[in-house]
């Protein structure tokens, strides 16, 4: 009897025992379920924080030249944060010089940042994050302008009072009237609107399209950062490898101009998405590290579980089995027919287990910001363990159906 | 003339029930030949079943021999006794032994299941076994949805599929009022009458008296071998 006829006639027997089957799977369906739910949130988690955080918030094979960093995860000790204090800040000479030295083929432009409101006619947006940057800063970030236009090279240089504004600030102060052209005032200063950047969406709840660009040198310099100050030079490079060896050159430059003796730390930072990428994978992977234990605790007890129903189910099918030995069924015969039963049995379950687990990470990822992503492994992993404990548990029950003496199975009531 | 279909010597089954030894067959010998319609007959208790089971190959002797086909049947293993209640072999039981929850159809389909037929294959030859027994209209009944003389017709249908060299039934229509009886005996008439080497176990002479040889058994042992003039 090919494979699938058999499958379809333990499909069969499943169905006409529904209760009995769906109590057997209850372990498989939990284990599976926990595995699927696990996985799908901690993949999402993963890609997020590759592509949305990592990427989003310090950009894709860039590196910040900052005197701190700016993302801290994990414990940071006192001592370490006072050194951090009476670090020199950045300056414009310091952008500049990196900027000019790089051999690299690479996209720089510097940065600044602050809080701010922002005022339109009346309406006023609260918390803007306000960005005093140059003019490859838009290009730095890959952010697409939806209106309008970045700003120049020449305004940032003239440092005119241009801003290149977030999707949401933009709805928030224009509504669905036409922000370019328009003047907004951001601490009593005017700005033009000359572009509106594309919608980015938020990083666990925090909106990233509440901003305003404008060029470094225009009035929010007042604000952002004492004088000459800037947060962050920012570098871009086409791959990691050329980041990696930018980075070297930066520091280079950095610990010359700062005429550091080599056995001396670095008094400034160069920041990448690693470290917080680094965090990310210490949590996935204690979060990966606890499903083994949780899933085979659940499968093993599905397994048992599996085994005694189908030991059960052998001794009521006795006659059946009587039955079709007498018909001329061989021992694999039988055993066949038991292993594909209980294999099929706890598969059901395990796809069960799929869907309600897909379900769940959906669910909570509709419910809070955690993201879910399905993981092509799990659910072949979850598919190939339930076929598994269906085969090992159905062992035992198949070995003794496929051993039963015809004659006595056969006059069993 | 041929050679038997069946033959049996000193054959010998015993039971170990605990201290005691039960001896349901106490050296039998027999010889059965193609075409033969043979009725047993004996006191309850006398090992009509153990000897009917030990032909089909459910059962194993204790000692003796036997040839089906000029086989000796001992020397087979596991596999090969399969095969040999799978092909030569038609068992029809008193309580009919269908599978509950399976349509005469499948019911029927069984042992070429186990023989390797293609699906269409199985589905064509179970659907003529069925019409031969006159169920055309009851392939897809369940056992609990046929009458008694009907889910027999199925178990004989079921007999027949493989072609089998010999028909074992026991006590076909232990289960069964005389009118239905009839209709089963009527049917092993017709398969002799084509041919069929069938042997039956029964306690009812008007039964008996269908078949053209009739055999007693007493406590293990033939008793009486007599063939009957066709009436
Ligand atoms: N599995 C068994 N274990 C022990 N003794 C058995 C077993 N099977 C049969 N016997 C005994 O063997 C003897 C023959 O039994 P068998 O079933 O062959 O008789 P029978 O002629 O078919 O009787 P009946 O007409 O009642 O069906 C009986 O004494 C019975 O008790
Ligand atoms: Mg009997």
């Amino acid at each position: 009897m090919p494979v699938f006829e058999a499958v379809r006639l333990a499909l069969q027997v499943i169905w006409n025992q529904k209760m009995k089957s769906a109590f057997s799977v209850v372990g498989v369906f939990i284990g599976v379920t926990f595995l699927i739910a696990v996985v799908t949130i901690v993949e999402g988690m993963n890609n997020y924080m590759e592509d949305t955080f990592a990427g989003a918030l310090l950009g894709v094979n860039t590196f910040g030249v900052r005197y701190r960093p700016s993302v801290n995860v994990g414990d940071t000790p006192r001592e370490v944060w006072r050194s951090w204090r009476r670090r020199p800040r950045i300056t414009f000479e310091d952008a500049e010089a990196v900027a000019a030295g790089l051999s690299v083929p690479v996209i720089t432009a510097v940065e600044s940042e602050s809080n701010a409101s922002v005022d339109y006619e009346g309406t006023t947006a609260n918390n803007v994050r306000i960005i005093g940057a140059s003019d490859s800063y838009f290009a730095l970030k890959g952010w697409n302008i939806q209106e309008g236009r970045p700003f120049t090279e020449q305004e940032a240089s003239f440092g005119t009072p241009v801003a290149v504004i977030g999707s949401e600030l933009a709805e928030v102060l224009f509504g669905n009237s036409d922000p370019l052209g328009r003047t907004v005032r951001i601490r009593n200063f005017p700005y033009r609107v000359v572009g509106v950047v594309e919608k980015q969406g938020n990083v666990f709840g925090f909106s990233l399209d509440n901003f305003a660009v404008a060029p470094a040198l225009s009035p929010v310099k007042r604000f952002v950062n004492p004088p000459r100050i800037v947060d962050a030079l920012l570098v871009k490079a086409e791959t990691d490898l050329l980041m990696r060896a930018a980075m070297a050159e930066a520091e280079a430059i950095m610990r010359r101009r700062r005429q550091l003796r080599p056995a001396t730390d670095n008094n400034f930072e160069l920041e990448t998405s690693d470290g917080v990428l680094d965090f990310w994978s210490k949590i996935s992977g204690v979060l990966l590290a606890a499903i083994p234990g949780l899933v085979s605790i659940s499968l093993v007890v599905g397994g048992i579980v599996i085994m005694n129903i189908m030991l059960m189910s052998v001794s009521e099918r006795t006659r059946e089995i009587g039955i079709r030995k007498s018909l001329g069924a061989r021992q694999r015969d039988i055993m066949r027919q038991f292993l594909v039963e209980s294999a099929t049995l706890s598969t059901v379950g395990a796809g069960l287990g799929i869907a309600t687990g897909l379900g769940m990470a959906k669910l909570v990822a509709e419910l809070s910001f955690l993201p879910a992503s399905v993981a092509g492994w799990s659910i072949g992993a979850a598919v190939v363990l339930g076929m598994g404990v269906g085969i090992t548990a159905g062992i035992l029950p198949a070995r003794k159906a496929s051993r039963l003496d015809p004659v006595e199975a056969i006059s069993q009531e | 003339m041929s050679a038997p279909v069946i033959k049996v010597r000193d054959l010998r089954r015993e039971y170990a029930m605990g201290a005691e030894t039960i001896r349901a067959l106490r050296g039998v010998d027999l010889d059965i030949m193609v075409n033969e319609y043979v009725a047993i007959m004996g006191p309850s208790g006398s090992g009509k079943s153990t000897l009917m089971n030990t032909i089909g190959c459910l059962d194993t002797p204790t000692s003796g021999e036997y040839w089906l086909n000029s086989q000796e049947v001992s020397t087979l293993g596991d596999d090969e006794l399969a095969r040999v209640r799978n092909r030569e072999i038609g068992f029809v039981f008193q309580t009919f032994n269908l599978l509950p929850r399976a349509t005469a159809l499948h019911n029927v389909e069984l042992p070429l299941i186990y023989s390797g037929e293609k699906k269409s294959e199985r589905k064509r030859r179970a659907e003529e076994a069925l019409e031969l027994v006159g169920l055309g209209d009851r392939m897809d009944h369940r056992p609990n949805e046929l009458s008694g003389g009907q889910r027999q017709r199925v178990a004989v249908a079921r007999a027949l599929i493989n072609k089998p060299s010999i028909i074992l039934a026991d006590e076909p229509t232990g289960n069964l009022d005389s009118r239905t009886s009839e209709d089963i005996i009527g049917l092993f008439a017709e398969l002799h009458d084509k041919g069929q080497t069938i042997i039956v176990v029964t306690h009812e002479p008007d039964i008996a008296a269908h078949a053209h040889r009739e055999i007693t058994l007493k406590d293990g042992t033939v008793f009486s071998d007599s063939l009957r003039q066709a009436a």
